[in-house]
């Protein structure tokens, strides 16, 4: 089976076993590889019961957050009043992320699978799952699974003979990075623009249709069948206590070997740079890593030998977000990347909190002063003025998002900065 | 707010102790406790609160980050710092933000003066800013036949798309583009025609929406202003009334839980507008030798004392009148010996505001019809017919409907007016009365509900409330002294109608009071 151990980097096999292989994405194929075994047993069982099992796996929200999965699903009514909802968020935008894409790829009975196990435990009847606009090729791949499995009786009424109901659509966004945050992308859902909410409520008071709602990544998603069948422990031989399970990484930029591997939480991050991806080629060094996706805090490359675990990267400054990480090489111009992250994000907010409309554009247009030569000492000033007024005071984390990669590249690669701006006050 | 008593939390905002309802916001108990949280995407007539202009933020004391307080609920012991470090720091960045696109364009902006961007920009001492790169210029936009819409002023605090979604009930306006290119627009395909849309221009903190009839017309300082009632029809919405150089150039409404809440219609602000055209009856005037010849006060009334017949005759009074003036009519009537009496009244198509469904554009297109049915007249549609030789007197009706030769049967007409029609040139007196906007006085509007206005502007020579004048007449050759105040004129009008009976000037509240028109005072005086 080659799963990954902390010591063998082999790739994994919870999520990305059948990557490549077309066949998988059938159902009759699917279904010699042992899939909706996991739903067979949910719809056995109480939604507590699924409930628990997740928690006590320790299974953690892989779209970045890091948020206890079965907690988040306990935090549903256990009563019913009118219709729960399951969203699951494909959404994947984040500069450097692109697992979730190889799960709709590749593997979509897998995720069907899981959303339902997961409405199940929610007590939802009716599951969506919100894919980006931008992954229409890979939306039809998904939308023939689920014609698969509604014919099939995986989907739909009386499910597998089990008198529970569940329905599930697809929904294609519009193009927005700001649907991926979780109140946005009930709003775009829904018919409005993709605008994160103010919360409370949470999405498990009032969410789609002002229903009690969970959002959910692919990725967690995905992980929830097996768990289901193989239990809590087994998930939990592999990673750390707080971190368990494995992780798809999807690895870029200077890099001889870039590309999505599935790993065990906890592996040292050089060894994922190093070993895992080749490092960067042409015997280049290593200038910077942005570890978690384009909105967490640049590493050195003397930074590199933390745990990849949700806690050992927070612990170093920065943060696993999606486990993306984006690989700099010593030719890089370290405020030239930093501005076109800083374009980025002005180019997504939503425009609805002053600090983020204004501030994340404002940034990019002092880096690419800096950039283009006409920068000045006091610019600095600003950016870090800039950090602070964009940090915790808006709706959703967007404009903290710039803050991270921002405020580290100034911290460690001031003399970049300051060689570009050449000593002008 | 209707809540029991009981139900009552307590908590500190910058030290002062204040108690209110549970439930309540942050915000809203520091209004209570007399602070006022600065804001721009909260309005209080607005149901939805997204909280995005991250104006209102406050320190509560146990929660690492500042709270918007306009959806912060309120909590018992709770300790709220609205000028901590932290919360001043956060509002001036807030202002710095919104001001490095914005063009400062304040000497040609009509919102200057009113601003709420002008007033946090002072109040935070944000002046300077540290914005060096080229600004973005989005440019203006007609978002509607009558409302401009200057994209670089906006801030983006959605109140209009929100009020137009949440109030009007229209989904007509949106947010186009996103993050610093967003703008207000249209919905792609729909235009802006709800006849409810120039409150967006009021919601507006800044000077983005204007409206085009006010473009340039007016610094904010240089207007008179003076709180009245809409003549627009019979719902009696309460609105201010702007003036410049004794001419209307702005209407906006005026807050009356009871009656408008924050809005009005766009019939109402346009028929006000209105109110400056036409030429108008400055100098009494009387018929001698077939011509109309101007004479002053004393004459004109003393004339027309002597030559007004008796006897019965026919009777017309305008709905725009004043209580006090139809009262004074009424009276007036009553001495010459005319019964009855008529009153015209145009109708038209009715509007009613969704979010508040008490306002209404109603189908009676004058404010003060049920005055004019308290005190004895009634509708009459088309011309009234006149017996020939018989006296004719009108009060307010300018009659610009009818035809030179309408009072060709009258062997006497007296008109009161303020404007002269083809019509009423053929008067053989006419005394110059004030429009509601140049006097004080009360309209009754379709739930019998009594409102004062204010005098706006000043009349043009020598015009004089209807009441006035009327009182001034009958007191002729007898002891009664002039009556030269609204208040003793509606103290008249109380004690000759039962409706009004026992009713005080000082008892009209800034919510009106409901009075009963079919003769019993009202049973909830409020």
């Amino acid at each position: 089976m080659g799963f990954p151990h902390s010591h063998d980097l082999e790739v994994g096999t919870i999520l990305s076993r059948h990557f490549g292989d077309p066949k998988a994405r059938e159902l009759d194929t699917w279904l010699t590889y042992g899939g909706y075994e996991g739903l067979k047993q949910a719809v056995g069982m109480d939604p507590g019961e699924i409930t628990t099992i997740v928690k006590d796996s320790g299974l953690r929200g892989r779209g970045g957050a890091g948020f206890p999965t079965g907690l988040k699903w306990s935090f549903m009514p256990q009563e019913k009043s009118g219709p729960h909802y399951l969203c699951c968020n494909a959404d994947e935008s984040e500069p450097g992320a692109f697992k979730d894409r190889e799960i709709l790829r590749w593997v979509p009975h897998l995720l069907i699978e899981g959303c339902l196990i997961a409405a199940r435990a929610i007590r939802a009847e009716h599951a969506y799952i919100y894919v980006r606009g931008e992954y229409f090729p890979f939306t039809s791949i998904l939308n023939d699974a689920v014609v698969e499995a509604y014919e099939a009786g995986y989907i739909g009424s009386n499910i597998l003979g089990s008198g529970w109901d569940c329905d599930l659509t697809v929904h294609i966004g519009a193009g927005a990075y700001i649907a991926g945050e979780e109140t946005g992308l009930m709003s775009s859902l829904t018919g409005g623009r993709a605008e994160p909410k103010i919360k409370p409520p949470f999405p498990a008071q009032s969410g789609v249709f002002g229903k009690p709602t969970t959002v959910n990544n692919v990725e967690t998603l995905a992980a929830v069948p097996m768990i289901l069948i193989n239990g809590a422990d087994w998930y939990r031989q592999w990673g750390t206590e707080k971190s368990p399970g494995t992780k798809l990484w999807c690895c870029s930029g200077h890099l001889v070997r870039p590309g999505n591997y599935e790993l065990e939480l906890g592996v040292p991050l050089k060894d994922v740079i190093y070993e895992v991806c080749g490092g960067a080629p042409d015997g280049k060094k290593i200038k910077a890593v942005i570890p978690g996706g384009s909105s967490t805090a640049m590493l050195t490359a003397d930074e590199l030998d933390v745990p990849s675990t949700y806690e050992g990267l927070q612990e170093a400054g920065s943060s696993l977000g999606t486990a993306s990480p984006i690989v700099l090489n010593e030719d890089t111009n370290i405020v030239r990347a930093m501005r076109r992250i800083a374009d980025f994000y002005a180019h997504e907010s939503c425009g609805q909190c002053v600090q983020c409309r204004e501030g994340t554009s404002w940034v990019a247009k002092i880096l690419k002063r800096i950039e283009d030569g006409d920068g000045r000492l006091s610019d600095l000033d600003t950016l870090y003025d800039l950090c602070e007024q964009l940090t915790g005071r808006t709706i959703c984390v967007l404009a903290d998002s710039v803050v991270f990669p921002l405020r580290s590249s100034l911290d460690k690669f001031r003399d970049e900065y300051e060689s570009l701006i050449g000593g002008r006050a | 707010m209707n809540e029991p008593a009981s139900e009552t939390i307590r908590l500190t905002i910058d030290g002062v102790d204040v108690t209110v309802p549970k439930g309540t916001t942050v915000l809203k108990a520091a209004e209570k406790a007399g602070i006022v949280v600065p804001h721009y995407c909260y309005h209080p007539g607005i149901p939805s609160r997204p909280a995005q202009c991250r104006m209102c933020l406050v320190e509560i004391e146990g929660q690492p980050k500042l709270q918007p307080s306009c959806v912060m609920t309120a909590g018992d012991g709770m300790n709220v710092v609205t000028q901590s470090e932290a919360a001043r720091e956060a509002r001036r960045s807030v202002i710095e933000f919104l001001l490095l696109n914005h063009p400062v364009d304040c000497p040609i902006c009509d919102a200057a003066g009113q601003c709420m961007l002008q007033d946090y920009a002072y109040e935070t001492g944000q002046l300077e800013s540290r914005f060096q790169e080229a600004k973005l210029v989005l440019g203006r936009d007609r978002i509607a036949d009558d409302i401009l819409y200057f994209a670089d002023r906006c801030i983006l605090c959605t109140r209009c798309v929100r009020f137009m979604r949440d109030v009007a009930g229209d989904e007509a306006l949106i947010v186009a583009q996103r993050g610093h290119k967003a703008y207000i627009d249209t919905f792609p395909g729909k235009d802006l025609d709800n006849e409810f849309r120039g409150n967006i221009v009021d919601v507006c903190p800044v000077g983005a929406l204007v409206h085009e009839d006010f473009l340039f017309k007016a610094r904010a300082w240089d207007m008179d202003s003076a709180p009245g009632v809409c003549p627009g029809c019979s719902n009696g919405c309460n609105i201010e009334i702007g003036a410049k150089e004794n001419q209307v150039v702005r209407i906006k409404p005026r807050y009356n839980a009871d009656v408008n809440s924050y809005w009005m219609c766009d019939y109402g602000r346009k028929h006000l507008v209105m109110a400056n055209r036409g030429s108008r009856v400055d100098l009494p005037l009387i018929r001698r030798n077939g011509e109309l010849e101007a004479v002053h006060w004393g004459e004109a009334l003393a004339w027309l004392a002597e030559q007004m017949p008796d006897g019965d005759g026919v009777a017309l009074v305008s709905p725009f009148e004043s209580t006090e003036s139809i009262a004074a009519f009424r009276a007036l009537l009553t001495r010459m010996g005319i019964n009855g009496g008529g009153y015209r009244l145009a109708r038209g198509d009715e509007a009613q505001l969704e979010g508040f469904p008490k306002l209404k554009l109603r189908a009676e297109r004058a404010p003060n019809a049920a005055a004019a049915e308290l005190f004895g007249f009634r509708e009459v549609e088309g011309p009234p017919s006149i017996a020939s030789g018989s006296t004719l007197i009108v009060a307010g009706d300018r009659l610009d409907d009818m035809p030179a030769d309408f009072a060709h049967d009258a062997g006497f007409f007296v008109y009161l007016g303020s404007h002269l029609s083809e019509a009423t040139r053929s008067a053989d007196v006419i005394l110059p009365i004030t429009t509601f906007l140049e006097m004080e006085g009360t309209f009754i509007n379709h739930e019998g509900r009594l409102q004062r206005f204010r005098q706006a502007l000043v009349p043009p020579g020598v015009a004089r409330p209807a009441w006035m004048v009327i009182r001034r007449l009958l007191s002729l050759g007898r002891d009664g002294a002039d009556v030269l105040e609204a208040e003793v004129a509606f103290e008249l009008a109380a004690a000759e109608s039962q409706g009004l009976a026992g009713l005080a000037w000082s008892a009209i509240g800034p919510k009106g009071v409901l009075v009963r028109t079919d003769g019993a005072p009202a049973p909830s005086a409020r």
